[in-house]
C-alpha cells in the first residue's frame, strides 16, 4: 500500500496568516462580484418550450459555491486534513445534493393537479 | 478505587510514555486525539447540512412555484444590508481563523484580540439583522404575526422599493404567496441568527478560558473545532444572501 496508510500519524499543520488574509481578500472580491452581476441582466437560455434557465441565480450560485470551497478548504483547514475528514466532506456534500436532486426531480416530473 | 483500577492504571502509564495532561489515556497520540475529534465534529457538521438543506430544498420549490410572488417579496430586502452583512460575517470568519492560529502558535494576548473581534463582529451581524426584522414588522410583512400584503397587490403604495422596481400589482392569490417567501425568510435567516447566537455565547465562555490561558498549552482541539462550526455558519449565510437578496433582480 501507498505510504501514506504506513504512516497515519502525520504532524499538526499551521496555516499561516498570510494564506488567510489572501483568502479573505478573495471573498471579498467575490462578494462584491456577486453583487455587481446582481444589477446586470445576464439573460436567459430557452433550452425547449416551458423550460427556460435564468443565468443571474446561476452565476450567483456559482459565486456562492466558489465561495464555499474557498473556506471549507482554507480557514476550515480541509486542504490540510486527514483522508478521513476529506471524505467526510465529500460524502456530506454527496448526500445532500443526491437527496435535493431527488427531491427536485420528484417534484418537476409529477402530474400536478392531474388526478 | 479498586486495586485492580490502580494496577492498570500504572500498567498504562507505563505502557504510554510520557504524554501531555490533555491527552485522554484511550488515544494513542495527540494527532490520533485531534483527528478523531475532528472526524466527530465534521459529522455534527453534516447533520446541521442536512437540516439547512431542508430549508433550501424547500425554498427552490415554493420559489418555482410561486416565481412572480418569491421575486416582488425579495424586492422588500435591502441589498446593501445584505452585502455588508456579508462583508461582517466573512470578516469575522478571517478572525476567528487567525484566532485559531493565534492558538496554534501558543499567543495568548492575539487570542484573545481575534476571539474578541470575532464576537464583536458576530454582534454587529445580528444588530444589522435586526434593524432588518424591525423593518419588516414595520411594513407588516411578518408572516401570521403581523401581516398584510398591502405592497404586493398595489406596489406603488410602498414607493422607496416601487421606484427601484417598478413591480406590476400582483393578483391577490399570487399576493398571498409572498406571505411564503416571508415564512422561508425569517425561518432560514432566524434559524442562523440562532446558530449565531449560540456560537456568541460559546465565544463569550472561551473569551473567559482564554485568558486563564487554557488553549495556549497546545491543545487547541475545542478552539480549532468552534472555528469549524463558526466557519460553517458563515457558509449558509454565503448562500443565504444570494437566494434571499440578490436573484430576484432580473
Amino acid at each position: 500500500m501507498s505510504e501514506h496508510n504506513e504512516h497515519p500519524e502525520h504532524e499538526h499543520h499551521i496555516v499561516s496568516p498570510v494564506i488567510y488574509m489572501a483568502i479573505l481578500l478573495a471573498l471579498l472580491v467575490f462578494t462584491g462580484l456577486t453583487v455587481w452581476m446582481s444589477f446586470i441582466d445576464l439573460g436567459e437560455w430557452h433550452i425547449a418550450p416551458g423550460l427556460t434557465l435564468f443565468w443571474n441565480p446561476v452565476v450567483a450560485l456559482a459565486i456562492a459555491c466558489t465561495k464555499m470551497v474557498l473556506v471549507v478548504l482554507f480557514f476550515m483547514h480541509v486542504k490540510y486534513s486527514t483522508r478521513l475528514t476529506k471524505l467526510t466532506v465529500a460524502c456530506g456534500l454527496f448526500t445532500f445534493l443526491a437527496l435535493i436532486g431527488m427531491t427536485l426531480t420528484d417534484y418537476f416530473s409529477r402530474a400536478w393537479g392531474r388526478w | 478505587m479498586s486495586d485492580s483500577t490502580a494496577i492498570s492504571n500504572s500498567a498504562a502509564a507505563e505502557a504510554h510514555q510520557e504524554h501531555p495532561a490533555y491527552q485522554r489515556h484511550h488515544f494513542e497520540s495527540v494527532d490520533q486525539q485531534f483527528d478523531a475529534t475532528n472526524f466527530a465534529m465534521w459529522l455534527f457538521l453534516l447533520t446541521e447540512v442536512m437540516f439547512f438543506g431542508g430549508l433550501f430544498t424547500a425554498y427552490l420549490i415554493m420559489r418555482n412555484w410561486y416565481y412572480p410572488a418569491f421575486v416582488e417579496a425579495s424586492h422588500q430586502l435591502n441589498i446593501g444590508w445584505g452585502t455588508a452583512n456579508t462583508a461582517v460575517l466573512i470578516l469575522s470568519s478571517f478572525t476567528m481563523a487567525m484566532g485559531v492560529w493565534s492558538a496554534e502558535m501558543r499567543k495568548k494576548g492575539m487570542l484573545l484580540l481575534f476571539l474578541s473581534l470575532t464576537f464583536i463582529l458576530g454582534l454587529a451581524f445580528l444588530g444589522i439583522k435586526t434593524i432588518e426584522y424591525h423593518e419588516k414588522w414595520e411594513k407588516h410583512h411578518v408572516p401570521g404575526l403581523h401581516w398584510s400584503d398591502a405592497s404586493f397587490l398595489n406596489p406603488a403604495s410602498d414607493p422607496e422599493v416601487y421606484k427601484e422596481y417598478h413591480d406590476p400589482p400582483l393578483a391577490a392569490d399570487m399576493a398571498g404567496k409572498t406571505e411564503m417567501y416571508f415564512f422561508l425568510y425569517f425561518a432560514m435567516t432566524g434559524m442562523h441568527a440562532l446558530h449565531m447566537i449560540i456560537g456568541i455565547s460559546i465565544l463569550g465562555f472561551m473569551l473567559v478560558r482564554a485568558r486563564a490561558g487554557a488553549y495556549t498549552t497546545g491543545h487547541v482541539t475545542y478552539v480549532e473545532n468552534f472555528g469549524l462550526y463558526w466557519h460553517f455558519v458563515d457558509i449558509i449565510w454565503i448562500f443565504l444572501f444570494p437566494l434571499l437578496y440578490l436573484i430576484s433582480r432580473y
